[in-house]
């Protein structure tokens, strides 16, 4: 960046940007020693035999840990189960995350009071939301299945949690739940900073609702719905908590994280659980070129316009 | 006539369209309440209120495991880690937010990227770390592993509020000869306490949420943090998981961070969309 101003600016910004050194250093440093220094060790375990309940240093074993991962169909069904799990989640709590944000949009009484009740799941912890929706859930004495079978929809209880066919999707609704208030106030906040004259102007054109949402609303909004669809997808991709609550290490719904700490810490394999950490980095950083790409997304593009 | 039907069949159907919203957003956390208050077989029946409410839940949680040192752990836990997050923060977002240099961009970049990275990439990393500085089962692990999550979202919050002060601010304090460190401290500081203390909530959130690196980094009861111990409740089989007292655990811990969000709500949305939206 070029310094800009007069002469007499100059020094200063001389000075600063000396002074910036310093004031950034314990950062930097920290972030390398949390960071940076911890995936380089990973990748390098991901190399090895090493074992986590062995003192010795793991001998150097090249690309086999990889290749044993490749060939393990359990890690295939984490692969697909995280995709599938952050593809349908993201989907569903942006649709509904868009209608409550038009719906908070509205003029209306208790627009307040909602949206503060919005905040609540957000706030919650995913462990705790975990439990709560694991005992709603539950087969014998949900309230769930007691709402159901009141209602005559189901005859029988189900087993939400415990029925591999049901049990991914129910963790993909205790995510729903949980995640979809943050999505509507972030649309929210950017729906607040459209201009009204646009939708007047729509109007003595004849769009109808429907029209204006499509033609003017979406492309306007368009950048900020990015940004959060990619901060959504990315959390949901590390997915750890919510299965390992609801069902354990269940390969029903065992996700990349789930499947990477098993073999790290339950299995005690070091070098092959570091190999499924970087298979699920790879992936994760695949997907956000991916998102960037397809989304046309300038991230930090703010830094380099000014 | 009937355009004024379909604009009254409209508004009945929006309203029902928000209780529909509002039940389903607040029925959950209500429920785990009235579980909580409920004891013995009474658990097992779907009777919408207990009464008279039973607090042996409550009671068995703080009794029967180290209920109340799993909160002071998450406490201190969450309490430095923001402390920390927000002094390296505050001093990096001053030299990212007021000097032009080469490698911001980067910079901010890669802070971004940090933010954004699996957990389980830098797991076992963290964990001969860990490990070799001697913090196994140490709260302390815990302090040093938030950072990963909390220092790079203080420190692109923290740069996003610093950049919308006026240019003037400090000009006038350095041409007095007033050092960076002074006019940060001086000048900065006290603009800066609304960001801060919304950046601080935040984090601090996100820190007493934390769950896989707690679970993987301490080992026994008494060092654990409130979610791993939720977590980890059991009864006499995993067939007979003691519900009330979960949902009594996940009532105490839950109520002061809803109480918290909502007396703050105006500035943790605004603290959300710096970071996400502006971002």
């Amino acid at each position: 960046m070029v310094t800009r101003g007069p002469v007499g600016l100059s020094a200063v910004a001389q000075d600063r940007r000396r002074a910036a050194f310093w004031f950034l250093l314990p950062m930097v440093v920290a972030v390398l020693l949390v960071a940076g220094w911890p995936l380089f060790r990973t990748a390098w375990f991901s190399l090895t035999d090493a074992r986590l309940d062995e003192a010795a240093p793991g001998a150097f074993v090249g690309v086999e840990n990889y290749a044993l991962l490749l060939r393990d169909p359990e890690w295939w069904n984490a692969v697909r189960n995280t995709l599938v799990f952050a593809i349908v989640s993201v989907t569903i709590e942006t649709v509904l995350g868009m209608i409550i944000a038009l719906a908070l949009n509205e003029k209306m009484r208790g627009r307040g009071a909602l949206r503060a009740a919005m905040l609540i799941p957000w706030a919650i912890p995913t462990v705790v939301s975990a439990q709560m929706w694991g005992w709603m859930l539950h087969d014998q004495a949900g309230v769930v299945n007691a709402a159901l079978l009141g209602l005559g929809l189901i005859d029988q209880p189900i087993a939400w949690t415990a029925d591999p066919d049901l049990a991914l999707w129910a963790v993909v609704a205790v995510d729903v739940w949980k995640t979809t208030p943050f999505m509507a106030l972030l649309i929210l906040a950017a729906l607040q900073l459209l201009p009204g004259e646009i939708y007047e102007a729509a109007e003595i054109d004849g769009l109808g609702p429907v029209g204006r949402f499509f033609r003017i609303t979406l492309p306007l909004i368009r950048p900020a719905l990015m940004v959060a669809i990619i901060f959504r997808a990315l959390d949901a991709l590390r997915v750890f908590d919510l299965m390992y609550v609801l069902s354990g290490n269940s390969a029903a719904t065992a996700s990349m994280s789930v499947y990477a700490r098993q073999q790290l810490v339950e299995f005690q394999d070091l070098g092959f659980g570091s190999a499924a950490a970087m298979g699920l980095f790879a992936i994760v950083a695949i997907c956000t070129v991916l998102l960037v790409t397809l989304g046309r997304v300038r991230l930090g593009g703010a830094e380099d316009a000014r | 006539m009937s355009r004024r039907l379909k604009r009254q069949i409209g508004r009945v159907l929006f309203v029902l369209l928000m209780v529909a919203i509002a039940i389903y957003t607040v029925f959950p956390f209500a429920w785990a309440i009235i579980t909580s208050l409920k004891s013995g077989s009474a658990l097992f029946t779907a009777s919408p209120l207990p009464i008279p409410p039973a607090w042996d839940n409550y009671v068995a949680t703080f009794r029967d495991r180290p209920f109340g040192r799993n909160i002071l752990n998450s406490v201190i836990v969450s309490g430095s880690v923001v402390a920390l997050s927000l002094a390296l923060g505050l001093s990096a977002a001053y030299a990212l937010g007021r000097a032009s240099f080469r490698g911001r961009g980067f910079l901010l970049a890669t802070i971004l990227a940090v933010s954004m990275f699996p957990q389980v990439a830098v797991l076992s990393g963290l964990f001969e770390l860990i490990r070799w500085l001697g913090l196994y089962n140490n709260l302390l692990s815990l302090v040093f592993s938030y950072l990963i999550f909390t220092l790079p979202f203080t420190v692109w919050v923290l740069t996003t509020f610093m950049k919308e002060l006026p240019k003037e601010l400090e000009e006038a304090a350095m041409m007095d000869g007033a050092s960076p460190f002074i006019v940060l401290i001086r000048v900065f500081l006290p603009i800066m306490g609304p960001a801060m203390a919304t950046t601080g909530l935040l984090a601090f959130i996100a820190a007493w949420n934390e769950f896989l690196f707690a679970l993987t980094f301490t080992l026994t009861d008494e060092m654990r943090t409130v979610p791993v111990a939720i977590a980890l409740i059991s009864g006499a089989s995993s067939f007979e998981l003691p519900w009330g007292r979960i949902m009594a655990a996940s009532v105490i811990v839950t109520v002061p961070l809803i109480l918290l969000v909502l007396v703050f709500q105006r500035r943790i949305v605004a603290g959300l969309t710096a970071g996400a939206v502006k971002g």
